[in-house]
Parts: structure tokens; C-alpha cells; sequence
């Protein structure tokens, strides 16, 4: 399997690295959640992270904004390195907050504050200090604008963020994460909750972000990989398998393993 | 298919069933009946007794050797100026206590030490509560038999409901939310503030008024500690007195709190004083019930704006 981590692509000059997983561990505990994970996310391309329930892909999601943290009795291992300062994310000198304030997050279940539509996406914003009026309304206007959300609430910014549909709160959502000019953002299933317009409207939305950011995505759902992504790593076990470029993975995957889940022989 | 006999066996096992259902329908009644009837009998009773004596001079008038003339004009406002050094206390603390247990405090074997010791203390007997404050309240640190010290007494009293309902209203507050800061930046503090505070107020409010309820209730600790029977002078204003002085002499005034002086009428052999501590008691159940009332009412407007 150790060949299946290895990347070969065709070399594009218009290819950056924007992170990278080297022999990436993660343990809950005793448990090892993730094994030896190298993989790169390129710059402004969407990647997705495919696999059966368990596999690791959300454990890995959340170890690139230091999630993990948050709780006792998780240890990473190896390095998540980020281009193109070349900081290892996970280092213990580097603060997790720093990291959260790089990498936003969007998650499975849309979980906007209870708080109005405005301090939702400006709180991104007030934690980094800026707490001026007329700088948080263009910032959050700008946000709303970039998550497809502004004409649909430029009329009730003070209503509580609850008050929106699933699709609006989730776009909400990805307002607050667009709003601090993140390097990347990762997203948790982020359609899992929804109906299959909402999916759509937030899948065009993945695909007009990655001009400006980097995009990692988990997704149970490998049409929607397929879809949207540029990149797809198939994970299996804590192990990634495959890693490449989208077309390649889905059309002709080099792992027996892949092709079996991809053509739902087994998953 | 079922033989006609089964289904009249299947009918009388339903029906069986359901005498148990409707005895046991009726056993809780009855046990429900007994708790309320019994409080309505006495509030009824001493409302009875005391209304007729609830005129504008009771509330007015200090405590007299004539029962007639007698007042709670001391012992509400003891009580009042008790309460709020008891909240000044209480509430700081109960909170920041209860916020580092959730937010902050690592889990380990200390910590469940310190949430069992929390858990046990608020089953501690108040006399107990008494007993400490006053070697350290009123002799250790010289508050003497004073509001301050009757204050901080009710404040360790009620501190344990204080610490308990802010934890399980932050408890409530789901975890994607807690998740949704750290992913903004936020730090544990910024968490706190802007997110787990304002989200759990509702709970914690009602736990404080609960807290103040019982509080304001208590008689043993104020009489361990040196709390007066009869007193028939204010504590002094801010800036009055002789001579005058400061903003807090007031929390160095002897006192009486209203269950005190309750006791103190019904330990009397004349009638007249059993009617002065029926309007008391009715007055001071009107003060809890008033809180309790409150607590509802904030639970509700506060948790209006709140949706997960």
C-alpha cells in the first residue's frame, strides 16, 4: 500500500502546494486514527476526501485546523506543513488559535450562532480585533456577497441566524468562514443536512470559492466529490489508498480497493 | 388467526393491565394532593390570620412590646440588605466557579474531587454553615454580628445551587456552537464571553434567584451568628449616622431578618403577637413566591432568542 501514498501526476507549472501532510499520524487516545498519511492540497484547487464511515477523513479534516485540541487524549504525529511561510501546523510553538485564524471551518450541521445574521459573520471579525462599524458592515456584506447569501438577507440582518432555512444557515456558515480572508477552508459534509436544491446551490458555491481559497472537503457523497473536486484521496482504515487528480480516481482508479467503493462493490 | 377464546383471555389481561394503570393514576394524585393541599392549608390559613394585620404601619413600624404597634419595618429591610450582600457574593463566585468547571478546568482526578466535594456541600446542614461563619466571619475577621457577615453566610450557603445550575446551563449549550467559536479564532475566554455566557444566562438567572429563595428563607445560620430579635433602629444610610461616615457602614449594622423575626412572635404568649407572625409569614412567602415568579418570567424572555 506504501505505493499508493506516492504521487504521480503530470507536472503543471500552475500547481502550487498550499499544505501538505507528511507521514501524518493521528491517535484518539491508544486508538490510531490515522496512519502515515502523505498527501499535498494544492493551492486554490479543491481537494476531496472520500471513504467508508470510520475511515479517518473528518479526523484528518479537523487535524489542518487543530480541532482536536479542543479535547484531551489526541496526539498527532508527523507533520502538517503549510506553504508558503513552510509552518508545521501541528508544531507545539505553534498556537492553535493562529492556525484557526488561517484555516476557517464550515461543519456537517450548520451551526450558526444564536445571534443575528450580522454578528454571525462579523464575529470572525471581532475576534481579530475589528470591532469598527463601518468596516465590519463592508467586510460582512462582502462575506454575505461571496457565500451567495446577501440578496436574501440584505433585508433582515438582524434576524436570528436560526431563522434562515438549512441551505441559508449553512451559507451563513460559510460567510463566517469566508469573512477573515482564510488561506483555507475545510469543509465537514457540509451538505449532509440538506435537501438536494440546498446541496446544489452550496456545491456552485464550493466550486466559485476555490478562485480565491484552498478547499478540502469531506464528502459522503462520491457524485458530489466527483462533481466538484479537482483532487480526491480515498481513505480507508486510517490509510489513505489513493490520491490524485479526480478524473483519474474515479474513471481509472490504480487501487483495487478504490475501484470496489467508487462503483459501490463495497462501502 | 386467533380463536375467539384467545381474544377474550387477550381482553382480560388488557383489562388487568389497566387496573394497575388507573390505581397507580390514582395513587399519584393522591400523593401529589398531600404536598399541595398540605402548603395550601397553611398559606391559606396564615393568610387568613394575617392579612387583616397587613396595613400600611406594619411595613413601617419597628417591632413593639404591643403587639398592635408592632412592625417589620427592621426585619425587611434586614432582609433586603442581607440579600443583596448574600448576590453581591454569591453570584461572582457561584458563576466564575461553575464557567471553570465546564470551560477550563482539565478533567482530571482533581477535578472530580472538586464536583463531588461541590455536589456534597450543598447537602450540608445550615446550622453547619452557621457554626463556620461565625468563627470566621464574625471573630476570625472581625465582620462581628453584622449584614456583611450574615450575608457572606448565606453566600456560602447558596453557592453550591449557584455553581450547579450555571454548570447545567452551560452544559446545555450543544457543542457544534462551542466548535463554531474555536473554529472562528476565538479563544477559550472570547468562547466564554461572547458565546457561553449569553447563551446560558437564562439558566443560570433562574438558578441564582432559586439559590436566593432558599436563602432568604434560612433562620439557623442568622441565629448561630448573632442575628438580633429585637431591634428597633435602621441600619445607618450612606453618608449618615453619628458621626457621619462612609458608603458602607451599613454592612457593620446589627440586624434581624424576617424568619427571625417571625420566631420571635411566635415564641410569644399572647395572641395578638400569633397574628403579627402570620402576616410576616405571609409576607415573606409573597417574597418567594415573587422570586420564583421572576425566575419564570426571565427563563422565558431571555430563552426567547435562543434557537439552536
Amino acid at each position: 500500500m506504501s505505493n499508493a501514498t506516492t504521487i504521480n501526476m503530470d507536472a503543471d507549472p500552475k500547481l502550487a502546494i498550499k499544505a501538505e501532510c507528511r507521514n501524518f499520524n493521528f491517535h484518539y487516545g491508544d486508538f490510531q486514527a490515522l496512519k502515515g498519511i502523505n498527501m499535498p492540497v494544492y493551492d486554490k484547487k479543491i481537494t476531496s476526501l472520500i471513504g467508508p464511515s470510520g475511515c479517518g477523513k473528518s479526523t484528518l479534516l479537523r487535524s489542518f485546523n487543530r480541532m482536536h485540541d479542543l479535547y484531551p487524549g489526541n496526539r498527532y504525529g508527523g507533520e502538517i506543513v503549510m506553504h508558503p511561510d513552510n509552518t508545521n501546523l501541528l508544531a507545539k510553538e505553534v498556537d492553535p488559535i493562529e492556525v484557526r485564524m488561517r484555516i476557517s471551518m464550515v461543519f456537517q450541521k450548520p451551526n450558526p450562532f444564536p445571534k443575528s445574521v450580522f454578528e454571525n459573520v462579523a464575529y470572525s471579525l471581532r475576534v481579530r480585533g475589528i470591532n469598527n462599524k463601518s468596516e465590519l458592515e463592508d467586510r460582512v456584506q462582502h462575506s454575505l456577497k461571496g457565500a451567495a447569501l446577501w440578496d436574501e438577507v440584505k433585508n433582515r440582518l438582524n434576524d436570528l441566524g436560526a431563522n434562515l432555512s438549512g441551505g441559508q444557515q449553512q451559507r451563513l456558515c460559510i460567510a463566517r468562514a469566508l469573512a477573515s480572508d482564510p488561506e483555507i477552508i475545510l469543509f465537514d459534509e457540509p451538505t449532509s443536512a440538506l435537501d438536494p436544491i440546498a446541496t446544489a446551490s452550496i456545491e456552485e458555491l464550493v466550486v466559485e470559492l476555490c478562485e480565491k481559497v484552498t478547499i478540502l472537503i469531506v464528502t459522503h457523497n462520491m457524485q458530489q466529490a466527483a462533481r466538484i473536486s479537482d483532487f480526491t484521496a480515498y481513505m480507508y482504515l486510517g490509510e489513505l489508498i489513493e490520491y490524485g487528480v479526480t478524473d483519474q480516481v474515479f474513471i481509472k482508479p490504480k487501487n483495487k480497493q478504490t475501484e470496489d467503493y467508487i462503483t459501490g462493490r463495497f462501502g | 388467526m386467533l380463536e375467539s377464546q384467545d381474544l377474550q383471555a387477550i381482553r382480560a389481561l388488557i383489562a388487568k393491565a389497566k387496573r394497575w394503570d388507573a390505581f397507580f393514576g390514582v395513587l399519584g394524585i393522591l400523593s401529589l394532593m398531600v404536598g399541595v393541599l398540605t402548603f395550601s392549608a397553611l398559606f391559606v390559613d396564615m393568610a387568613i390570620q394575617g392579612i387583616p394585620r397587613l396595613d400600611g404601619n406594619f411595613f413601617i413600624n419597628f417591632p413593639s412590646r404591643r403587639a398592635e404597634n408592632a412592625g417589620i419595618l427592621s426585619a425587611w429591610v434586614g432582609t433586603v440588605l442581607v440579600m443583596f450582600v448574600t448576590a453581591l457574593a454569591a453570584v461572582p463566585l457561584g458563576v466564575a466557579a461553575g464557567v471553570y468547571l465546564e470551560e477550563y478546568a482539565p478533567k482530571n482526578w482533581m477535578t472530580d474531587i472538586i464536583e463531588i466535594n461541590i455536589t456534597n456541600l450543598a447537602g450540608v446542614p445550615s446550622i453547619v454553615y452557621g457554626l463556620l461563619a461565625l468563627g470566621l466571619f464574625v471573630y476570625q475577621f472581625g465582620f462581628g454580628q453584622s449584614i456583611l457577615s450574615a450575608g457572606l453566610t448565606l453566600a456560602l450557603l447558596i453557592l453550591p445551587v449557584v455553581i450547579v445550575a450555571t454548570r447545567e446551563s452551560i452544559r446545555a449549550i450543544p457543542q457544534m456552537i462551542r466548535e463554531g467559536s474555536y473554529a472562528c479564532g476565538a479563544t477559550n475566554w472570547q468562547t466564554v464571553r461572547d458565546h457561553i455566557l449569553p447563551y446560558s444566562s437564562a439558566g443560570i438567572l433562574t438558578g441564582i434567584i432559586i439559590g436566593m429563595a432558599r436563602a432568604i428563607g434560612e433562620t439557623a445560620p442568622i441565629i448561630t451568628i448573632g442575628a438580633l430579635t429585637f431591634i428597633a433602629f435602621l441600619p445607618n444610610a450612606p453618608f449618615a449616622g453619628d458621626p457621619p461616615a462612609g458608603l458602607f457602614d451599613w454592612l457593620f449594622s446589627p440586624f434581624t431578618v424576617m424568619p427571625i423575626q417571625m420566631f420571635n412572635w411566635t415564641s410569644r404568649p399572647e395572641a395578638a403577637f400569633q397574628v403579627n407572625a402570620a402576616a410576616a409569614g405571609f409576607v415573606l412567602v409573597l417574597m418567594t413566591l415573587l422570586m420564583n415568579g421572576a425566575a419564570i418570567w426571565l427563563r422565558y424572555h431571555l430563552r426567547k432568542n435562543i434557537k439552536w
